[in-house]
């Protein structure tokens, strides 16, 4: 009874919304994206393979294990479980009956060739910014593929987020088709850089915050996103992930290698790890130039923690000094008494913005399960976080962070162990 | 943990002394640092008490822990811990990751003590030592190794293991839950034991000492009983 309820509450509400926006959306079908400056224009194929490799659609279209673009990953979300679809071209269970009109309209409207709508854990609120021409060579790199038999398991979604007929309501208030438009005002390279970072590698599909019903809203909430248990920093603080001071040669090698050689120091774990290893390694350094020309253009809040700052010194008491102990006995070897790091094994922590971004996930995750930055060609052999979720408690964990934390140079949020509680299990990245 | 957290302490204890004794650049770019992600749970040099889970690492053949970490990478075993640490990694460094380990001459833990009756005991002798040949189940010793320390490259030692750890791996052999490159004799071999020869064959493994001479047989004495996908076909005869 009471989920019928809230059926019809919202069916009302949509349809309210769907008539509104039926007044106002205007969809630039026609658009040219700004051509890419670096690949092979003439072979539409290998340009859709570029493409795609950009767009990162293999690993989220490949299950663990499984044949690659033949679907069956699982994609866990606060919504409930998605599993990704075949995109094989096997004419029963992938995408082998699709017209190239039917591709489009997937990556541009969000509509499934019977025209159901997607969800948007699919890009499409990005890939709507790519070109007729891109999206036809994309399409027509898919074609090439070997075909793989592998029918599609249904998403497990919690209700109501599995009666997909609202997703009417959700797309009349977030979603606005369009292909990429140039600034004339602005070069061809950051033009290019924009159109790769907003649309193709749909870099705010993470790191924008999302709303309490997934959607990304940046003009309100520009801070980044808790995405598969971890935090994708933001590309427009200093605090965070934004790049607007490193050197463009700093950010295309972090692209590149999934690492940086000098300071400022950062190195990819999590999901941004996958990203580096899966696809921006393998993208010609030029789009990677682009697109870093493009995010030192993007606005930019505050500065970056104090790199001088060091860790607490005065007498410590309580869990500060805990921490301390904790941090000599287990961390000090590797990354310094003083949090200055041990180059080339361990990054400094004094004022790394890994550790003194407000949120907290990703210390706590990085504490817990450690890991690994990409193995790459520009960086084959990297060295790794070791994980602490066997030997050390929760309280141990937030008392070394905290002591860690205070060599931020300014107030951070405190860890506390609940929170890390909260960031044990779950599925690793 | 502890022989790793001597130095540390020390170092904590006099700071002067301390930055004398900072490892340079050269030091530490070593695969021995490089893999201290691994030693929070398999030790600080490969290797597992007998009461823990994590299994020894030291000294087992370089193929077969590297068969490993590909089958956790690719799905054929399942540790999310596993997975999460050589999913994003290249062949060669997983190798080499695989070969230092290998490396590693330890001592072994003193072997556990029985706690099952004599009669499981034997049951597990036998099958361990001479198979069962009317189910068609081959010796452990068929394959590897007379020792049962394993043979280079590709089979593991199985002595100087906890029973709770063998038996969690046949049972997911048997299970399908952990599997091996095709064809998977082991699976197979799993299949056909009972729950209780499990049981039993754990038992009588985790009570032998380790002999003297620790090391992996470096080629097969007789020719294996099975065809292995784990074991490099020019290593193995022709079924």
């Amino acid at each position: 009874m009471k989920r019928r309820i809230v059926l019809a509450v919202i069916a009302l509400a949509i349809l309210a919304l769907v008539l509104l926006s039926r007044l106002r959306v205007e969809d630039r079908t026609g658009g040219e994206a700004p051509p890419p400056l670096f690949a092979d224009t003439a072979n539409e194929v290998e340009r859709g393979r570029a493409l795609v490799l950009l767009a990162d659609c293999g690993p989220c279209h490949t299950a663990r294990g499984g044949e690659p673009f033949a679907g069956g990953r699982a994609i866990p979300t606060p919504f409930g479980t998605f599993v990704t679809p075949n995109i094989t071209p096997d004419p029963e269970t992938g995408i082998g009956n699709w017209t190239s009109d039917d591709f489009w309209r997937a990556l541009h409207e969000g509509r499934s060739r019977d025209g159901r709508l997607l969800y948007p854990t699919f890009p499409y609120t990005n890939y709507t910014k790519i070109s007729r021409r891109d999206a036809d060579a994309m399409f027509a790199y898919l074609r090439t593929l070997k075909p793989v038999r592998r029918e599609n398991r249904p998403h497990e979604l919690r209700f109501p987020y599995d009666q997909r007929w609202l997703l009417a309501a959700w797309r009349a208030l977030f979603f606005r088709p369009g292909v990429y438009e140039p600034d004339p005002e602005r070069s061809a390279e950051w033009n290019r850089g924009a159109y790769l970072v907003q649309g193709v590698a749909h870099c705010s599909a993470c790191h924008e915050a999302r709303n309490a019903l997934g959607a990304i809203q940046s003009s309100d909430n520009p801070a980044g996103g808790l995405v598969l248990d971890w935090y994708a920093p933001s590309l427009t603080r200093a605090r965070e992930a934004g790049v607007q001071h490193w050197s463009e040669e700093d950010i295309v090698t972090f692209l590149r290698t999934g690492r940086t050689q000098s300071a400022p120091h950062a190195s990819a774990l999590g999901p941004m790890a996958e990203v580096v290893y899966e696809s921006l390694q393998h993208v010609h350094p030029g789009e990677l130039h682009a697109m870093a020309v493009y995010l030192k253009s993007l606005p930019v809040d505050g500065a970056p923690p104090d790199a001088g700052a060091g860790f607490a010194s005065a007498p410590l008491t309580g869990s500060l000094a805990r921490g301390r102990e904790i941090y000599m006995e287990h961390c000090a070897d590797c990354h310094g008494e003083r949090g200055e790091g041990r180059l080339p094994a361990a990054i400094p922590l004094a004022g790394n913005r890994a550790v003194c971004m407000d949120s907290v996930a990703n210390p706590i995750r990085i504490v817990l399960y450690g890991g690994y930055p990409p193995g790459t060609e520009g960086s084959p052999r990297p060295f790794g976080m070791p994980p602490f979720y066997p030997t050390l408690r929760n309280d141990q964990i937030a008392s070394v962070l905290n002591y860690v934390r205070t060599g931020c140079g300014a107030d951070v949020p405190r860890v506390t162990a609940d929170e890390v509680e909260r960031n044990r299990g779950g599925p690793l990245w | 943990m502890k022989p790793l957290l001597l130095p540390i302490v020390l170092l904590g204890g006099l700071s002067l002394a301390a930055s004398a004794a900072e490892p340079s650049a050269t030091e530490l770019d070593t695969i021995a640092q490089r893999v201290r992600a691994c030693t929070p749970c398999h030790g600080a040099e490969g290797r597992a008490t007998s009461e823990g889970y994590y299994p020894r690492i030291a000294g087992k053949p370089a193929g077969y822990l590297y068969n490993q970490l590909v089958n956790f990478r690719d799905g054929r075993r399942h540790f999310p811990m596993m997975t999460y640490l050589t999913e994003r990694q290249t062949e060669q460094f997983l190798l080499e990751m695989a070969a230092h380990f290998a490396a590693q001459e330890l001592p072994y833990p003193p072997p556990q003590r029985p706690n099952v009756d004599a009669a499981l005991l034997e049951r597990g002798r036998v099958l361990a030592t001479e198979g069962d040949a009317q189910r068609e189940i081959p010796a452990c010793s068929a394959c590897h190794g007379s020792r049962l320390m394993g043979v280079e490259p590709s089979v593991p030692g199985l002595l100087g293991l906890p029973d709770d750890y063998l038996i969690a791996q046949m049972g997911s052999w048997r299970s399908g839950s952990r599997r091996a490159h095709e064809p998977d004799c082991m699976a197979e071999i799993a299949r056909r034991l009972e729950r209780e020869d499990l049981a039993a064959v754990a038992a009588w493994l985790a009570v032998q000492p380790v002999p003297e001479n620790t090391r992996p047989d470096p080629a097969f004495e007789q020719e294996p009983p099975m065809r292995c996908g784990s074991i490099p076909e020019n290593t193995q005869a022709a079924p």
